[in-house]
């Protein structure tokens, strides 16, 4: 099986948020770049299936739609384990194009499962790997917590409003993963960033795509009142304020 | 010319979220000058469909066939496409919950129509059709133009107002044109949680960070959630010390909720938790320190171990509700 896991470049999630053109782009200037959290999970659960040896997992090839600034965050992932990547030469404007970017490159290499985090933390769309699947005609499970091979049956635990569903599936497939999928991230080693120096990583150019969004002004969030502070031996008055002056009780 | 909404229903079902949904979609269809259709899929009593003209829906489909009972993605976005098609929809709006996720961007791409989604007010401007939402998981807000003829929206939960109307809607048979062999997706169990508020859906929220020392010592938190009739919540290193399951982690990484009441016990408020609960109406934060960040978001605060405030607190409030 063929693996791909698509990644996107996001500011570092502690960065603070600023804009430039007048409030309509956000400001690049000095952010540090990492791997979209939720596709860092994605990609650590692909390198997990493809190290178990009882998984028929060939290769994991990780793809980005992003210009030269997101090339460190390609290597981080095949640092941490992927076999090669693909970056497609564009900026990644939003998450129609990405996904249009991502499926005329994957559908060249007929891949069994790409896989996707479910957001990304800086645009929160919650969208590119729906696109993804529809664009390729790829069935597509989302908020996956769990995924494991047996032979050509896929087994994927999925999150519904207020439980879960185990739902059997077979490739091709597009999983948009979340949370639960894997413990933690993986952190690259100093051997595998030794190794993914001659990982192949190929560039390719982007398509024509029609922008259908466009920013048209951002803004901070509203400054709200300072916090009213109750005496830890009154807590009696906690709950009248909820009770009267928030009325939430 | 319409707007078409698809209503989800749980167990036969609708839930707030459905309501506050045809509410906002009926706002932009009198803003359009035109009228809310809805497309339901599964068993649903007639007296519960009447439910969505109380919110402004002129016309629901109805598709019962029980071969469609399960989320098939494909399944659904092809349902949802042929009831637009059949609706003439422009703007076809869904919940920005797990089902409302995983249909919206496939449906914008089969309708080459571009996705607002998880928005927290109505369009702005209709010329050119402005859209509002969180971004920078709540960092920063922006105003994005659809250029698109055709636009999907999904709508955050808890952000819009429920509008009551004297609709009597009109209920129709639909019957999209799928064949059985496009279903691909089998459930093989389906696990619900019984009893407990849903953390999404709850009205108020109790949650408990690291400040709580031990799993060993949720049973007040819980006792107050029971108090409240609250869902309780947890911060991510709760989770990942396995003190709590993972579906209560609440943060960035984890659910992203916002309800009237959030209670922070314990939780220092880093930047990533406040991204899942800046939403909440309200937040009350318990914390022993006085520098931590939780306290820039909290309206209420009290500077106190957690542990000692707990018990207090859930005696008042129980005296609160005796009260009532």
């Amino acid at each position: 099986m063929k693996l791909a896991v698509c990644l996107g470049n996001v500011p570092d999630t502690t960065t603070k948020v600023k804009f430039s053109n007048n409030n309509t782009a956000f400001d690049k200037t000095g952010v540090q770049w990492i791997i979209n959290p939720w596709d860092e999970l994605a990609l650590t659960r692909a390198i997990e299936l493809k190290e178990d040896s009882g998984n028929p997992v060939d290769t994991v090839t990780v793809i980005t739609v992003g210009l030269t600034d997101a090339e460190p965050t390609i290597r981080k992932a095949l640092a941490i384990g992927a076999d090669n990547a693909i970056r497609i030469n564009a900026e990644p404007t939003d998450a129609y194009v990405v996904a249009a970017q991502l499926a005329e490159q994957l559908k060249k290499n007929d891949f069994d499962i790409i896989l996707c985090g479910i957001e990304s933390s800086d645009y929160n769309g919650f969208a590119v790997g729906g696109m993804l699947a529809e664009f390729l005609d790829y069935l597509s499970v989302s908020a996956v917590s769990h995924f494991t091979i047996t032979g050509n049956d896929l087994e994927i635990t999925r999150d519904i409003d207020g439980g879960k569903e185990i739902v059997q599936v077979e490739a091709p497939l597009v999983a948009i993963v979340q949370k639960g999928i894997t413990k933690e991230p993986r952190i690259p080693a100093m051997r595998g960033i030794m190794m993914a120096r001659k990982k192949p990583l190929e560039v390719v150019e982007p398509i024509d795509v029609e922008v259908m969004t466009e920013f048209s002004g951002f803004e901070p969030p509203q400054s709200k009142p300072p916090c009213k502070m109750i005496d830890a031996e009154n807590v009696k008055e906690l709950v009248e304020l909820l009770q009267n002056e928030a009325k939430v009780l | 010319m319409a707007v078409l909404v698809y209503a989800e229903n749980w167990d036969g079902k609708f839930k707030k979220l459905t309501f506050e949904l045809i509410s906002y979609a009926s706002k932009i269809a009198e803003m359009l000058n035109t009228s809310t259709s809805v497309v339901s899929i599964g068993k649903v009593e007639e007296s519960e469909l009447n439910k969505l003209g109380n919110y402004g829906a002129l016309k629901v489909l109805k598709v019962e066939d029980d071969q469609f009972k399960n989320l098939d993605n494909q399944v659904y976005t092809n349902i949802i496409f042929q009831a637009a098609q059949k609706e003439e929809a422009d703007v076809i709006l869904l919940a920005h919950n797990n089902t409302g996720k995983a249909l919206a961007p496939r449906l914008s791409v089969k309708l080459k129509a571009a996705l607002g989604s998880s928005l927290i007010a109505l369009p702005s401007s209709l010329e050119p059709f402005t859209v509002y939402k969180k971004v920078f998981s709540g960092k920063a807000y922006a105003n994005i133009i659809l250029k698109s003829d055709k636009k999907v929206l999904t709508l955050a939960q808890n952000s819009f107002k429920l509008i009551e109307t004297d609709i009597q809607a009109s209920i129709e048979s639909f019957a999209p044109e799928i064949d059985e062999t496009e279903i691909k997706t089998k459930v093989k169990d389906t696990q619900k949680q019984t009893g407990k508020i849903i953390l999404t859906d709850a009205e108020i929220v109790v949650s408990g960070g690291r400040g709580m020392r031990t799993g060993d010592n949720w049973g007040p938190l819980e006792e107050l959630a029971a108090a409240l009739g609250g869902a309780l919540a947890c911060s991510r290193p709760v989770s990942d010390e396995g003190w709590r399951p993972h579906e209560e982690h609440t943060g960035q990484t984890g659910k992203i909720i916002a309800p009237n009441l959030y209670i922070a016990v314990g939780i220092s408020g880093a930047i990533q938790h406040l991204a899942g609960v800046s939403s909440s109406k309200y937040i009350v934060a318990i914390n022993t320190d006085p520098d931590a960040p939780i306290f820039e978001a909290a309206d209420y605060g009290i500077l106190g171990d957690a542990i000692k405030v707990l018990p207090e607190l859930v005696n008042a409030v129980k005296e609160m509700k005796s009260q009532q």
